[in-house]
Protein backbone atom coordinates (compact mmCIF):
# COMPACT_ATOMS: atom_id res chain seq x y z
CA UNK A 1 0.00 0.00 0.00
CA UNK A 2 2.73 2.53 0.86
CA UNK A 3 3.70 4.04 -2.68
CA UNK A 4 6.30 5.87 -2.83
CA UNK A 5 5.99 9.32 -3.16
CA UNK A 6 6.21 10.41 -6.78
CA UNK A 7 8.93 13.39 -7.88
CA UNK A 8 7.34 16.73 -8.30
CA UNK A 9 8.82 15.82 -12.27
CA UNK A 10 5.72 14.51 -13.09
CA UNK A 11 3.61 17.46 -12.89
CA UNK A 12 5.37 18.22 -16.53
CA UNK A 13 3.87 15.00 -18.07
CA UNK A 14 0.61 16.92 -18.99
CA UNK A 15 2.49 19.70 -20.72
CA UNK A 16 4.30 16.98 -22.62
CA UNK A 17 1.48 15.17 -23.52
CA UNK A 18 0.17 18.68 -24.96
CA UNK A 19 2.91 19.16 -26.82
CA UNK A 20 3.08 15.31 -28.19
CA UNK A 21 -0.49 16.81 -29.16
CA UNK A 22 0.96 20.11 -31.07
CA UNK A 23 3.79 18.02 -32.84
CA UNK A 24 1.58 15.09 -34.15
CA UNK A 25 -0.91 17.92 -35.35
CA UNK A 26 1.80 20.36 -36.82
CA UNK A 27 2.96 16.79 -38.73
CA UNK A 28 0.00 15.87 -39.71
CA UNK A 29 -1.07 19.40 -41.52
CA UNK A 30 2.49 19.55 -43.19
CA UNK A 31 1.91 16.52 -44.69
CA UNK A 32 -0.83 18.00 -46.35
CA UNK A 33 -3.29 15.06 -46.51
CA UNK A 34 -6.34 17.49 -45.86
CA UNK A 35 -7.02 20.54 -47.77
CA UNK A 36 -5.90 23.76 -45.39
CA UNK A 37 -9.30 25.09 -45.29
CA UNK A 38 -10.42 21.91 -43.50
CA UNK A 39 -7.18 21.04 -41.60
CA UNK A 40 -5.86 24.60 -40.09
CA UNK A 41 -2.18 24.39 -39.19
CA UNK A 42 -0.96 25.18 -35.54
CA UNK A 43 0.91 28.56 -37.09
CA UNK A 44 -2.51 29.68 -38.76
CA UNK A 45 -4.73 28.52 -35.49
CA UNK A 46 -1.58 30.96 -33.22
CA UNK A 47 -2.89 33.64 -35.87
CA UNK A 48 -5.71 33.36 -35.55
CA UNK A 49 -6.02 34.04 -31.79
CA UNK A 50 -4.07 36.63 -32.50
CA UNK A 51 -6.31 38.38 -34.78
CA UNK A 52 -9.33 37.38 -32.46
CA UNK A 53 -7.60 39.00 -29.05
CA UNK A 54 -7.07 42.40 -31.30
CA UNK A 55 -9.94 42.87 -32.37
CA UNK A 56 -11.66 42.11 -28.64
CA UNK A 57 -13.86 39.82 -30.63
CA UNK A 58 -12.49 36.85 -28.38
CA UNK A 59 -12.84 38.77 -24.49
CA UNK A 60 -16.53 39.96 -25.76
CA UNK A 61 -17.20 36.53 -26.59
CA UNK A 62 -15.90 35.02 -23.17
CA UNK A 63 -17.34 37.78 -20.94
CA UNK A 64 -21.04 37.08 -23.23
CA UNK A 65 -21.25 32.81 -22.69
CA UNK A 66 -19.94 34.16 -18.76
CA UNK A 67 -22.77 35.47 -18.32
CA UNK A 68 -25.30 33.49 -19.21
CA UNK A 69 -24.06 30.61 -17.77
CA UNK A 70 -23.31 32.46 -14.52
CA UNK A 71 -26.71 33.76 -14.50
CA UNK A 72 -28.80 30.93 -15.75
CA UNK A 73 -26.86 28.82 -13.17
CA UNK A 74 -27.27 31.44 -10.10
CA UNK A 75 -30.70 31.17 -10.55
CA UNK A 76 -30.84 27.41 -10.81
CA UNK A 77 -28.85 26.99 -7.70
CA UNK A 78 -30.84 29.59 -5.76
CA UNK A 79 -33.77 27.71 -6.59
CA UNK A 80 -33.07 24.16 -6.81
CA UNK A 81 -31.37 23.73 -3.92
CA UNK A 82 -34.69 24.92 -1.45
CA UNK A 83 -36.59 23.14 -3.55
CA UNK A 84 -34.19 20.32 -3.27
CA UNK A 85 -34.29 20.74 0.83
CA UNK A 86 -37.76 20.64 0.60
CA UNK A 87 -38.71 17.68 -1.07
CA UNK A 88 -35.93 15.25 1.01
CA UNK A 89 -37.83 16.85 3.96
CA UNK A 90 -41.81 15.51 2.30
CA UNK A 91 -42.54 11.96 1.26
CA UNK A 92 -45.57 13.73 -0.11
CA UNK A 93 -43.63 16.13 -1.97
CA UNK A 94 -40.98 13.73 -3.16
CA UNK A 95 -43.92 11.16 -4.63
CA UNK A 96 -45.43 13.53 -6.26
CA UNK A 97 -42.72 16.04 -7.66
CA UNK A 98 -39.73 13.26 -8.06
CA UNK A 99 -40.95 11.46 -11.54
CA UNK A 100 -41.48 15.07 -12.91
CA UNK A 101 -38.07 16.46 -11.82
CA UNK A 102 -36.53 12.95 -13.25
CA UNK A 103 -38.68 13.38 -16.57
CA UNK A 104 -36.90 16.75 -17.09
CA UNK A 105 -33.71 16.02 -15.73
CA UNK A 106 -33.76 13.39 -18.50
CA UNK A 107 -34.91 14.81 -21.29
CA UNK A 108 -31.94 16.97 -23.22
CA UNK A 109 -31.98 20.59 -22.71
CA UNK A 110 -31.06 21.20 -26.30
CA UNK A 111 -34.74 20.03 -27.10
CA UNK A 112 -36.09 23.18 -25.84
CA UNK A 113 -34.13 25.20 -27.95
CA UNK A 114 -37.25 26.01 -30.27
CA UNK A 115 -39.35 26.93 -27.69
CA UNK A 116 -36.73 29.49 -26.07
CA UNK A 117 -36.15 31.17 -29.53
CA UNK A 118 -39.98 31.00 -29.79
CA UNK A 119 -40.56 32.79 -25.97
CA UNK A 120 -37.52 34.75 -25.59
CA UNK A 121 -36.41 35.76 -29.18
CA UNK A 122 -32.63 35.93 -29.51
CA UNK A 123 -29.30 37.29 -26.95
CA UNK A 124 -29.26 36.09 -23.30
CA UNK A 125 -32.44 35.18 -22.29
CA UNK A 126 -32.69 32.31 -24.38
CA UNK A 127 -29.60 30.88 -23.50
CA UNK A 128 -29.95 32.12 -19.99
CA UNK A 129 -33.21 29.48 -19.79
CA UNK A 130 -32.07 27.02 -21.50
CA UNK A 131 -28.80 26.96 -18.89
CA UNK A 132 -31.30 26.93 -15.94
CA UNK A 133 -33.42 24.14 -17.46
CA UNK A 134 -30.04 22.52 -17.72
CA UNK A 135 -28.94 22.57 -14.05
CA UNK A 136 -32.08 23.29 -12.20
CA UNK A 137 -33.21 19.55 -12.27
CA UNK A 138 -30.17 17.60 -11.72
CA UNK A 139 -29.48 20.48 -8.57
CA UNK A 140 -33.08 19.48 -7.24
CA UNK A 141 -32.45 15.70 -7.37
CA UNK A 142 -28.89 15.60 -5.63
CA UNK A 143 -30.05 18.06 -2.90
CA UNK A 144 -33.28 15.94 -2.06
CA UNK A 145 -31.19 12.26 -2.81
CA UNK A 146 -29.09 14.00 -0.13
CA UNK A 147 -31.18 15.11 2.26
CA UNK A 148 -33.09 11.41 1.92
CA UNK A 149 -29.80 10.01 3.14
CA UNK A 150 -28.87 12.13 5.75
CA UNK A 151 -28.48 9.46 9.29
CA UNK A 152 -31.29 10.13 11.30
CA UNK A 153 -28.87 10.50 14.46
CA UNK A 154 -27.79 13.61 13.00
CA UNK A 155 -31.81 15.43 13.68
CA UNK A 156 -31.66 13.07 17.36
CA UNK A 157 -28.68 14.72 18.48
CA UNK A 158 -29.92 18.30 17.11
CA UNK A 159 -33.25 17.68 18.87
CA UNK A 160 -31.61 16.65 22.16
CA UNK A 161 -29.40 20.12 22.19
CA UNK A 162 -31.91 22.37 20.93
CA UNK A 163 -32.06 23.07 17.58
CA UNK A 164 -35.81 23.87 15.96
CA UNK A 165 -37.02 25.18 12.60
CA UNK A 166 -34.80 27.24 10.42
CA UNK A 167 -31.81 26.79 12.67
CA UNK A 168 -32.37 22.66 12.41
CA UNK A 169 -32.30 23.42 8.66
CA UNK A 170 -29.56 25.64 8.49
CA UNK A 171 -27.27 24.80 11.04
CA UNK A 172 -27.80 20.73 10.28
CA UNK A 173 -29.24 19.87 7.03
CA UNK A 174 -27.47 22.09 4.77
CA UNK A 175 -24.49 21.38 6.32
CA UNK A 176 -24.97 17.83 5.82
CA UNK A 177 -25.45 18.22 2.74
CA UNK A 178 -23.20 20.51 1.60
CA UNK A 179 -20.47 17.89 0.34
CA UNK A 180 -23.24 16.45 -1.89
CA UNK A 181 -24.45 19.47 -3.62
CA UNK A 182 -20.95 20.93 -4.00
CA UNK A 183 -20.47 17.64 -5.92
CA UNK A 184 -23.43 18.18 -7.96
CA UNK A 185 -22.79 21.93 -8.61
CA UNK A 186 -19.77 20.63 -10.18
CA UNK A 187 -21.19 18.01 -12.86
CA UNK A 188 -24.30 20.87 -13.35
CA UNK A 189 -21.52 23.43 -13.58
CA UNK A 190 -20.29 21.56 -16.37
CA UNK A 191 -22.97 20.56 -18.29
CA UNK A 192 -24.36 24.22 -18.49
CA UNK A 193 -20.85 25.09 -20.22
CA UNK A 194 -21.88 22.42 -22.49
CA UNK A 195 -25.21 23.66 -23.04
CA UNK A 196 -24.52 27.73 -23.84
CA UNK A 197 -22.28 26.99 -26.70
CA UNK A 198 -25.03 25.17 -28.25
CA UNK A 199 -28.21 27.66 -27.07
CA UNK A 200 -25.66 30.23 -28.58
CA UNK A 201 -25.15 28.38 -31.32
CA UNK A 202 -28.86 28.37 -32.64
CA UNK A 203 -30.22 31.66 -30.57
CA UNK A 204 -27.22 34.01 -29.88
CA UNK A 205 -25.47 36.84 -31.91
CA UNK A 206 -23.11 36.94 -29.83
CA UNK A 207 -20.35 34.74 -27.80
CA UNK A 208 -18.34 31.70 -27.60
CA UNK A 209 -21.07 29.39 -29.17
CA UNK A 210 -22.27 31.87 -32.05
CA UNK A 211 -18.23 32.17 -32.70
CA UNK A 212 -18.04 28.95 -32.78
CA UNK A 213 -21.18 29.09 -36.18
CA UNK A 214 -19.79 31.90 -37.28
CA UNK A 215 -16.41 30.80 -37.99
CA UNK A 216 -17.70 27.89 -39.43
CA UNK A 217 -20.13 29.63 -41.90
CA UNK A 218 -17.04 31.91 -42.73
CA UNK A 219 -14.92 28.37 -43.25
CA UNK A 220 -12.17 29.96 -40.89
CA UNK A 221 -11.34 26.94 -39.35
CA UNK A 222 -8.40 28.33 -38.35
CA UNK A 223 -10.73 30.47 -35.86
CA UNK A 224 -12.71 27.61 -35.12
CA UNK A 225 -10.18 25.98 -33.37
CA UNK A 226 -9.33 29.00 -31.41
CA UNK A 227 -13.04 29.44 -30.01
CA UNK A 228 -12.50 25.04 -29.29
CA UNK A 229 -9.75 25.81 -27.27
CA UNK A 230 -10.75 28.57 -25.76
CA UNK A 231 -14.13 26.92 -24.69
CA UNK A 232 -12.54 23.85 -23.49
CA UNK A 233 -9.83 26.17 -21.09
CA UNK A 234 -12.88 28.21 -19.58
CA UNK A 235 -14.78 24.73 -18.86
CA UNK A 236 -11.43 23.55 -16.83
CA UNK A 237 -11.05 26.54 -15.45
CA UNK A 238 -14.67 26.57 -14.00
CA UNK A 239 -14.33 23.09 -12.43
CA UNK A 240 -10.91 23.95 -10.73
CA UNK A 241 -12.70 26.73 -9.16
CA UNK A 242 -15.68 23.93 -8.22
CA UNK A 243 -12.84 21.72 -6.90
CA UNK A 244 -11.59 24.50 -5.10
CA UNK A 245 -15.36 24.35 -2.95
CA UNK A 246 -14.70 20.82 -2.02
CA UNK A 247 -10.98 22.03 -0.10
CA UNK A 248 -13.06 24.02 2.66
CA UNK A 249 -12.50 22.28 5.95
CA UNK A 250 -16.00 21.91 6.75
CA UNK A 251 -17.06 19.50 3.88
CA UNK A 252 -14.07 17.74 3.94
CA UNK A 253 -15.63 14.64 5.93
CA UNK A 254 -17.57 14.26 3.15
CA UNK A 255 -15.04 13.47 0.70
CA UNK A 256 -12.37 11.41 3.20
CA UNK A 257 -14.23 8.57 4.28
CA UNK B 1 -40.80 8.32 46.17
CA UNK B 2 -38.72 11.59 45.68
CA UNK B 3 -35.61 9.85 45.31
CA UNK B 4 -36.06 8.06 42.47
CA UNK B 5 -34.81 9.92 39.35
CA UNK B 6 -36.26 7.52 36.50
CA UNK B 7 -39.83 5.74 37.36
CA UNK B 8 -41.00 3.38 34.74
CA UNK B 9 -44.09 2.01 35.26
CA UNK B 10 -45.98 -1.21 33.89
CA UNK B 11 -44.31 -0.13 30.28
CA UNK B 12 -45.82 -1.35 27.16
CA UNK B 13 -45.04 -0.76 23.76
CA UNK B 14 -46.15 -2.17 21.14
CA UNK B 15 -45.90 -1.72 16.92
CA UNK B 16 -48.91 -2.92 15.42
CA UNK B 17 -49.22 -6.35 16.15
CA UNK B 18 -45.95 -6.75 17.05
CA UNK B 19 -45.33 -6.59 21.26
CA UNK B 20 -42.29 -5.20 22.02
CA UNK B 21 -41.96 -4.30 25.22
CA UNK B 22 -44.53 -6.18 27.93
CA UNK B 23 -45.53 -4.55 31.65
CA UNK B 24 -41.88 -3.15 32.54
CA UNK B 25 -41.35 -1.65 35.68
CA UNK B 26 -38.32 -0.36 37.26
CA UNK B 27 -37.34 1.99 39.55
CA UNK B 28 -33.71 4.20 39.12
CA UNK B 29 -32.18 6.02 41.87
CA UNK B 30 -30.11 9.34 41.84
CA UNK B 31 -26.80 8.32 40.61
CA UNK B 32 -27.46 4.89 40.51
CA UNK B 33 -26.00 3.33 37.41
CA UNK B 34 -28.10 0.65 35.90
CA UNK B 35 -27.26 -1.63 32.67
CA UNK B 36 -30.10 -2.90 30.88
CA UNK B 37 -28.90 -5.91 28.85
CA UNK B 38 -30.60 -8.89 26.87
CA UNK B 39 -30.71 -10.16 23.43
CA UNK B 40 -30.13 -8.28 20.05
CA UNK B 41 -33.20 -7.39 18.93
CA UNK B 42 -35.65 -7.50 22.14
CA UNK B 43 -36.51 -4.04 22.45
CA UNK B 44 -33.73 -2.54 24.09
CA UNK B 45 -33.35 0.80 22.30
CA UNK B 46 -37.10 0.99 22.56
CA UNK B 47 -36.64 1.08 26.38
CA UNK B 48 -34.53 3.44 26.01
CA UNK B 49 -36.42 5.70 23.62
CA UNK B 50 -39.11 5.39 25.91
CA UNK B 51 -37.06 6.40 28.60
CA UNK B 52 -35.57 9.48 27.01
CA UNK B 53 -39.07 10.58 26.10
CA UNK B 54 -38.39 10.35 22.39
CA UNK B 55 -41.11 7.66 21.96
CA UNK B 56 -44.57 7.32 23.85
CA UNK B 57 -45.64 4.01 25.56
CA UNK B 58 -48.65 1.68 24.25
CA UNK B 59 -49.73 1.77 28.09
CA UNK B 60 -47.62 2.56 31.52
CA UNK B 61 -45.87 5.36 31.83
CA UNK B 62 -42.47 6.78 32.50
CA UNK B 63 -41.45 9.55 34.75
CA UNK B 64 -37.72 11.19 34.81
CA UNK B 65 -36.73 14.06 36.52
CA UNK B 66 -34.69 16.17 35.68
CA UNK B 67 -32.45 16.87 32.34
CA UNK B 68 -31.77 13.85 30.23
CA UNK B 69 -28.64 13.36 27.86
CA UNK B 70 -28.43 10.31 24.95
CA UNK B 71 -25.28 8.92 23.32
CA UNK B 72 -26.59 7.11 20.59
CA UNK B 73 -25.69 3.79 18.95
CA UNK B 74 -24.26 5.40 15.11
CA UNK B 75 -21.93 7.72 15.28
CA UNK B 76 -24.11 10.70 16.56
CA UNK B 77 -20.82 13.87 15.98
CA UNK B 78 -21.72 16.24 13.78
CA UNK B 79 -18.59 15.79 11.16
CA UNK B 80 -18.72 19.13 9.75
CA UNK B 81 -17.86 20.69 12.89
CA UNK B 82 -14.51 20.52 14.59
CA UNK B 83 -13.81 18.06 18.12
CA UNK B 84 -14.33 21.67 19.93
CA UNK B 85 -17.80 22.84 18.35
CA UNK B 86 -19.15 19.23 18.66
CA UNK B 87 -18.04 19.34 22.44
CA UNK B 88 -19.64 22.99 22.93
CA UNK B 89 -23.49 21.70 21.17
CA UNK B 90 -23.73 20.07 24.93
CA UNK B 91 -23.02 24.13 26.42
CA UNK B 92 -25.72 25.67 24.29
CA UNK B 93 -27.85 26.34 26.91
CA UNK B 94 -25.21 27.70 29.41
CA UNK B 95 -25.65 31.73 29.09
CA UNK B 96 -22.20 32.56 30.61
CA UNK B 97 -20.37 32.68 27.65
CA UNK B 98 -17.11 32.80 29.59
CA UNK B 99 -18.38 29.79 31.83
CA UNK B 100 -18.98 27.89 28.94
CA UNK B 101 -15.42 28.56 27.30
CA UNK B 102 -13.69 27.28 31.05
CA UNK B 103 -16.29 24.06 31.04
CA UNK B 104 -14.96 23.34 27.53
CA UNK B 105 -11.39 23.45 28.34
CA UNK B 106 -12.14 21.67 31.17
CA UNK B 107 -13.91 18.96 29.02
CA UNK B 108 -10.85 18.60 26.87
CA UNK B 109 -8.76 18.35 30.16
CA UNK B 110 -11.12 15.32 31.26
CA UNK B 111 -10.98 13.24 28.55
CA UNK B 112 -7.24 14.35 27.13
CA UNK B 113 -8.16 15.48 23.64
CA UNK B 114 -6.71 18.98 24.38
CA UNK B 115 -4.37 18.92 20.26
CA UNK B 116 -7.42 17.41 18.94
CA UNK B 117 -9.60 20.39 19.52
CA UNK B 118 -9.68 21.63 15.76
CA UNK B 119 -9.82 18.25 14.47
CA UNK B 120 -13.01 17.29 12.51
CA UNK B 121 -14.53 13.74 13.95
CA UNK B 122 -13.28 11.37 10.55
CA UNK B 123 -10.02 12.41 11.75
CA UNK B 124 -10.11 10.50 14.66
CA UNK B 125 -10.27 6.97 16.00
CA UNK B 126 -13.83 5.43 16.75
CA UNK B 127 -12.53 5.53 20.91
CA UNK B 128 -11.34 9.16 19.92
CA UNK B 129 -14.78 9.55 19.14
CA UNK B 130 -16.54 7.94 21.88
CA UNK B 131 -15.01 10.23 24.65
CA UNK B 132 -15.52 13.58 22.59
CA UNK B 133 -19.33 12.07 22.20
CA UNK B 134 -19.00 11.20 26.37
CA UNK B 135 -17.80 14.70 26.64
CA UNK B 136 -20.69 16.93 24.69
CA UNK B 137 -23.16 14.96 26.97
CA UNK B 138 -21.77 14.93 30.25
CA UNK B 139 -20.31 18.59 29.42
CA UNK B 140 -23.48 20.79 30.64
CA UNK B 141 -24.93 20.27 34.09
CA UNK B 142 -27.36 17.58 33.44
CA UNK B 143 -29.32 14.66 35.74
CA UNK B 144 -30.01 11.28 33.25
CA UNK B 145 -26.94 9.80 30.95
CA UNK B 146 -28.49 7.58 28.56
CA UNK B 147 -26.08 4.93 26.59
CA UNK B 148 -27.66 2.75 23.79
CA UNK B 149 -24.74 0.79 23.42
CA UNK B 150 -22.37 3.96 23.19
CA UNK B 151 -18.73 1.28 22.48
CA UNK B 152 -20.40 -1.28 19.97
CA UNK B 153 -18.83 -0.26 17.42
CA UNK B 154 -15.28 -0.47 18.80
CA UNK B 155 -12.72 -3.22 18.84
CA UNK B 156 -12.09 -5.21 22.16
CA UNK B 157 -9.47 -3.14 23.73
CA UNK B 158 -11.04 -0.02 22.98
CA UNK B 159 -13.90 -1.04 24.19
CA UNK B 160 -12.58 -2.11 27.72
CA UNK B 161 -10.17 1.40 27.55
CA UNK B 162 -13.55 3.37 27.41
CA UNK B 163 -15.23 1.85 29.81
CA UNK B 164 -12.70 2.60 32.46
CA UNK B 165 -12.84 6.36 30.71
CA UNK B 166 -16.61 6.34 31.42
CA UNK B 167 -16.32 5.27 35.14
CA UNK B 168 -13.83 7.62 35.70
CA UNK B 169 -15.52 10.25 34.08
CA UNK B 170 -18.62 9.51 36.12
CA UNK B 171 -16.60 10.36 39.10
CA UNK B 172 -16.15 13.78 38.16
CA UNK B 173 -19.13 14.24 36.66
CA UNK B 174 -22.05 11.97 38.55
CA UNK B 175 -25.48 11.50 36.76
CA UNK B 176 -27.63 8.80 37.40
CA UNK B 177 -26.86 6.26 34.16
CA UNK B 178 -28.79 3.77 32.39
CA UNK B 179 -26.63 1.70 29.63
CA UNK B 180 -28.80 -0.45 27.24
CA UNK B 181 -26.05 -2.92 25.80
CA UNK B 182 -25.70 -6.27 24.65
CA UNK B 183 -22.10 -6.57 26.43
CA UNK B 184 -22.60 -8.76 29.36
CA UNK B 185 -18.95 -7.90 30.57
CA UNK B 186 -19.91 -4.20 29.71
CA UNK B 187 -22.97 -4.20 31.90
CA UNK B 188 -20.96 -6.65 34.74
CA UNK B 189 -17.78 -4.36 34.79
CA UNK B 190 -20.08 -1.07 35.07
CA UNK B 191 -22.79 -1.49 36.35
CA UNK B 192 -24.98 -0.80 39.99
CA UNK B 193 -27.41 -2.95 38.92
CA UNK B 194 -27.83 -5.13 35.94
CA UNK B 195 -31.62 -5.82 34.62
CA UNK B 196 -31.73 -8.63 32.25
CA UNK B 197 -34.42 -8.74 29.70
CA UNK B 198 -35.62 -11.63 27.74
CA UNK B 199 -36.83 -12.37 24.19
CA UNK B 200 -39.20 -10.50 22.37
CA UNK B 201 -41.72 -9.44 23.60
CA UNK B 202 -39.19 -8.21 26.37
CA UNK B 203 -40.06 -8.46 29.93
CA UNK B 204 -37.71 -8.43 32.78
CA UNK B 205 -36.22 -11.90 33.83
CA UNK B 206 -33.74 -11.03 36.42
CA UNK B 207 -32.28 -8.48 38.34
CA UNK B 208 -29.07 -8.35 40.21
CA UNK B 209 -26.72 -6.20 42.36
CA UNK B 210 -23.33 -5.55 42.29
CA UNK B 211 -21.94 -3.67 44.90
CA UNK B 212 -17.59 -3.61 44.23
CA UNK B 213 -16.95 0.41 43.36
CA UNK B 214 -16.29 0.80 40.10
CA UNK B 215 -13.71 1.12 38.40
CA UNK B 216 -13.64 -2.63 38.31
CA UNK B 217 -11.62 -5.20 36.96
CA UNK B 218 -12.71 -7.35 34.33
CA UNK B 219 -11.40 -10.46 35.93
CA UNK B 220 -12.83 -9.59 39.48
CA UNK B 221 -14.93 -12.84 40.85
CA UNK B 222 -17.82 -10.64 41.36
CA UNK B 223 -17.71 -9.62 37.55
CA UNK B 224 -17.54 -13.01 36.72
CA UNK B 225 -20.16 -14.28 38.90
CA UNK B 226 -22.50 -11.70 37.28
CA UNK B 227 -21.52 -12.66 34.18
CA UNK B 228 -21.81 -16.09 34.70
CA UNK B 229 -25.42 -15.76 36.29
CA UNK B 230 -26.37 -13.66 33.17
CA UNK B 231 -25.38 -16.30 30.66
CA UNK B 232 -26.90 -18.72 32.67
CA UNK B 233 -30.13 -17.11 32.77
CA UNK B 234 -30.03 -16.36 28.95
CA UNK B 235 -29.64 -20.16 28.78
CA UNK B 236 -25.58 -20.05 27.16
CA UNK B 237 -23.73 -21.08 30.65
CA UNK B 238 -25.11 -23.92 32.79
CA UNK B 239 -24.40 -24.10 36.58
CA UNK B 240 -20.71 -25.39 36.37
CA UNK B 241 -21.15 -27.18 39.90
CA UNK B 242 -24.18 -29.34 38.01
CA UNK B 243 -22.15 -29.41 34.60
CA UNK B 244 -19.25 -30.73 36.19
CA UNK B 245 -20.52 -33.29 38.29
CA UNK B 246 -22.84 -35.69 36.35
CA UNK B 247 -26.28 -36.74 37.96
CA UNK B 248 -27.13 -40.45 37.77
Amino acid sequence: MNEEPLPSRVHLLPVAVALAVLVVWAGLSALGLFPRTVFPSPRAVAWGFVEELRDGRLFNDVVASLFRVATGFALAVVLGCPLGLWIGHHARAKIALLPAVNFFRNLSPLAWIPFAVLWFGIGDPPAIFLIFMASFFPIVLATSAAVANIPSVYFRVAQDYGFRGVEMLTRVTLPAVMPQIITALRVTAGLAWVVVVAAEMLAGRDGLGFAVWDARNGLRTDLLVVEMIVIGSIGVAIDRLLVALMRVRSVRWGYER
Amino acid sequence: MSDNVVRVEGLTRSFGALLVLDDISLEIGRGEFVAVVGPSGCGKTTFLNLVSGFDRPTSGQVTRAGVVRMVYQQDGLFPWLTVAENIALGLRDMRDEREAERQLAEMFVLIGLEEFANHYPHQLSGGMRQRVELARALAAPSDILLLDEPFSSLDYLTRLRMRDELARLLTERPRTVVLVTHDIEEAAQLADRIVVLTERPARISRELRLDVPRPRELTHPEVVAAVHGILMDLGIERDAERSAVPGP
